[in-house]
């Protein structure tokens, strides 16, 4: 990382010194954020389900579009990525000991969540590709 | 809800009850934000498991949710089991989010008065939408738009 140049002036520093761990908290937000804001929508399209097949299949047409497409690979990452951390953050919560192993933990849930991300997003891009031939 | 701050002066220690160890990360000492602290991890470890599978379930087998329709939606909830699925997902979700949103306003909106506009919006949002999904997911019946085609 970069040395820091210049002083905070917050009284309070800068939010966090430096640790890999605010990567992480940053992005937990970000992802819950996106996430919920998600969730809003699609708690109203698939409400429409109440109103009969041609209300609902007129909503969730519009995810059959390739831009939406990647919005969705979006999503899943955030969701996979999101439940990841969370889980680590609430193993560290509830077994205090463990944050002496923290790098090493972080790296492995890193690693394991890049894995999960080959297949999904091999699998989503292909989906998306299908929808472009069509 | 803590509405003022106070500058920090030294490096803060956080306090802990119950143990004598400084390990691990600074948590509520009690009351409604120790609740909803712990909330956020029971319901996490479910949503792991709901929302998670709900991701893979509904966009990585083939079609993804193209083929997701009226159709779909009608056999998927002729069971039981996925009905309970996604109404724990439904309300899990949306507490789960909504404290989230609350907890990231109490971070960086620092006026008592947009605060509360803030938290009251996501409360009317969250519970709106609990009613609307509820009431879907118990009263849906497909049958009033025909039989059910598999």
């Amino acid at each position: 990382m970069a040395s820091r140049s210049r002083k905070s002036k917050s009284d309070y520093g800068s939010i966090y010194k430096g640790h890999e761990g605010q990567w992480s908290w940053m992005l937990h937000r970000i992802t819950g954020v996106a996430i919920i804001l998600f969730l809003f929508a699609h708690v109203i399209d698939t409400a429409a389900v109440g109103w009969g097949p041609n209300a609902y299949n007129r909503i969730t047409a519009a995810y059959e579009n390739p831009f939406v497409r990647l919005l969705e690979l979006g999503l899943v990452i955030a969701v996979i990525y999101h439940s990841l951390n969370g889980l680590k953050i609430t193993l560290i919560d509830f077994f205090p000991r463990l944050v002496k192993h923290i790098r090493p933990l972080s790296l492995a849930f890193t690693i394991f969540f890049v894995l999960l991300l080959i297949p999904v997003t091999w699998i989503m891009l292909g989906q998306t590709w299908d929808l472009i031939q069509k | 809800m803590a509405t003022t701050t106070t500058p920090r002066t030294s490096d803060p220690v956080p306090p802990r009850r119950g143990s004598d160890t400084t390990l691990g990360r600074d948590r509520p000492l009690g009351g409604f934000e120790l609740w909803t602290w712990l909330f956020m991890r029971i319901s996490g470890l479910l949503l792991l498991v709901l929302a998670v599978g709900h991701t893979l379930i509904m966009h990585l087998p083939a079609g993804g949710v193209s083929r997701i329709d009226f159709g779909f939606v009608a056999v998927r909830w002729q069971s039981p089991f996925w009905r309970t699925w996604d109404w724990m997902l439904l309300m899990l979700a949306l507490v789960h989010g909504i404290n989230g949103l609350r907890n990231i306003t109490l971070d960086y909106v620092r006026k008592p008065g947009v605060r509360f506009a803030l938290n009251m919006g996501y409360y009317v949002i969250g519970f709106t939408l609990m009613v609307l999904g509820t009431v879907i997911v118990v009263t849906f019946d497909p049958t009033k738009w025909g039989p059910i085609a598999p």
